[in-house]
């Protein structure tokens, strides 16, 4: 039984680690080939650690070790022109495009009057225009090859008004809008723009996120809007995983235009 | 390699023909058993002819041929004494139950200045009284098994107020509701619910609705409402069907309320 996405070749930002390496190896799984690209390096604004050279060879390995192709490259989703490079040689080498995940992005906690304007740039440029800088870079491809599918992640952020996480709420709200543009401009060219919405996922991002638990505490009016539904506190990246396979292969051929939450029921409340 | 819903068994509503058949089907493929109801009867205020016994005898031969065991009955959905009657009697002979699939619905074509109280009353019985009472026979059985999936065929007419649907609507907006009240308050049984919702469709219920072609021609401002992003009238039966596999299988287990739109785009205009 051929594989879901068997033949297709699908490119991945953020890919070293978490939810993006994730999708690298849900994908290769069902047969797809892989172009990765991670910016490999920490943000001065970022809290938490972010992705080393050492993950991305750690997905390289990974992704062969189910007998797919993969082509790595350290490159900043901020830098268009970078990022073209790298999804162009990608392309080369494996010969087409079909599927974009456009996953990379950071998260910061602080409350709205502890925002810096570095936080906010670095947030916006990272989540909302680096999203579009991939979606742009890509999307050529796409109609070279006659349509694809593009999932681009945004967030339970993306839906409802978070608190202590403004920044990452604008942008992710701004990717569920753009995605939606996107879908309709696109159409014509059979590509298809989703989005899907995860509540906390259990990766180095999400159990980084230092200081979150305290200002929860500190407003126990607020902090309900953190519940899930579902009695479990953070999904697995696989979880989110599955829906970016169903929303890449053909199964999905004529959904465009979703927002596909996979939050345990989070923004139901 | 088992299917995706091997060991599952899934009540649907309205299985004797068009979406229903097809979900029937589609799960069988991945390994289902399934207990099929359908009203096999005409409702006299629907203008196109409804299905019959031998629809449901064709969906029990297809499920059959492919080696899944098929418990089918007549049964009114706004009926709930009859509806509990044919599904215990599924569950018996079959085990357990573990997927509700309440996709029966009608639909009538009309302005708002043409609906009368016969036909209000019968769309709102069948498509979210019948919606609510699937849920209730059924979730018993769910919490015995542990838990399990509930979808609930919704519309894009569930999301936005398409014009010339006024009953229509008002059903599936509530099924849309209810879908996300029943998802926060089962979820303690580890019951996820979530609703699609098709676009147009190539069904026989699609292809009755011979008064609405030309009341968007007459109104081609509220007529554009209904046109879509991708290049396609109606998606196949099939399509949704591929997405109530997938929130029925365990790719799916932290996916509850969610609003699982398959409508080539068209309610993002």
């Amino acid at each position: 039984m051929t594989g879901r996405v068997a033949g297709k070749v699908a490119f991945i930002t953020g890919a070293a680690r978490g939810q993006g390496r994730a999708h690298a190896i849900r994908l290769a799984e069902e047969g797809a080939d892989i172009i990765a690209v991670d910016i490999c390096r920490d943000y001065d604004t970022v809290g938490y650690p972010m992705a080393t050279a050492e993950d991305l060879a750690e997905t390289v390995k990974a992704v062969e070790a189910l007998d797919r192709r993969i082509i790595a490259t350290q490159a900043d989703v901020r830098d268009a022109a970078a990022l073209k490079a790298a999804v162009d040689d990608g392309v080369a080498q494996l010969g087409h495009l079909d599927i974009v995940s456009a996953n990379a992005g950071i998260c910061t906690v602080q409350t709205w009057d502890e925002v810096t304007p570095a936080v906010w740039q670095d947030t916006l440029d990272t989540n909302l225009t680096g999203v579009w800088n991939t979606m742009v870079v890509s999307a050529p491809h796409l109609i070279a090859a006659g349509g694809g599918s593009i999932i681009c992640t945004s967030s339970t952020a993306g839906i409802k008004g978070l608190p202590y996480l403004a920044p990452y709420v604008a942008a992710k709200f701004g990717v569920t809008g753009v995605a939606k543009t996107m879908a309709n401009e696109l159409a014509k060219y059979k590509i298809r723009v989703n989005t899907v919405h995860p509540t906390g996922v259990d990766t180095p991002m999400g159990t980084g996120l230092g200081g979150l638990e305290s200002l929860i505490a500190r407003d126990p009016n607020l902090g309900p809007i953190y519940m899930n539904t579902l009695p479990v506190e953070a999904v697995d990246a696989r979880d989110i995983s599955n829906a970016v396979l169903f929303l890449a292969s053909d199964e999905a051929r004529y959904i465009t235009g979703l927002e596909f939450t996979v939050d345990a029921g989070n923004t139901i409340r | 390699m088992t299917g995706r819903v091997a060991g599952k068994v899934a009540f649907i509503t309205g299985a004797a023909r068009g979406q229903g058949r097809s979900h029937a089907i589609r799960l069988a493929e991945e390994g289902a058993d399934i207990i099929a109801v359908d009203i096999c009867a005409q409702i006299g205020t629907v203008p196109y002819p409804m299905a019959t016994p031998e629809d449901l005898a064709e969906t029990v031969k297809a499920v059959e041929a492919l080696d899944r065991r098929i418990i089918a009955s007549q049964a009114d959905i706004r009926d709930p004494a009859g509806l509990k009657a044919a599904l215990d009697e599924g569950v018996a002979q079959l085990g357990h139950l573990d997927i509700v699939s309440a996709n029966a619905g009608i639909c009538t074509v009309q302005t708002w200045d043409q609906v009368t109280p016969e036909v209000w009353q019968d769309t709102l019985d069948t498509n979210l009284t019948g919606c609510w009472n699937t849920i209730v026979v059924s979730a018993p059985h769910l919490i015995a098994a542990g838990g399990g999936s509930i979808i609930l065929t919704s519309s894009g007419a569930g999301i936005k107020g398409a014009p010339f649907l006024a009953p229509y609507v008002a059903s599936k907006f509530g099924v849309t509701g209810i879908a996300k009240t029943m998802a926060n308050e089962l979820a303690k049984h580890k019951i996820r619910v979530n609703s699609v919702h098709p676009g147009g469709v190539h069904t026989p219920m699609s292809h009755g609705l011979t008064a609405l072609p030309g009341l968007i021609a007459a109104d081609p401002q509220l007529g554009a409402m209904f046109g879509s992003a991708l290049d396609v009238d109606m998606v196949d039966a099939r399509d949704i069907s591929n997405a109530v596999l997938f929130l029925a299988s365990d790719e799916a287990r932290y996916v509850t309320g969610l609003e699982f739109s398959v409508d080539a785009g068209s309610s993002i205009r």
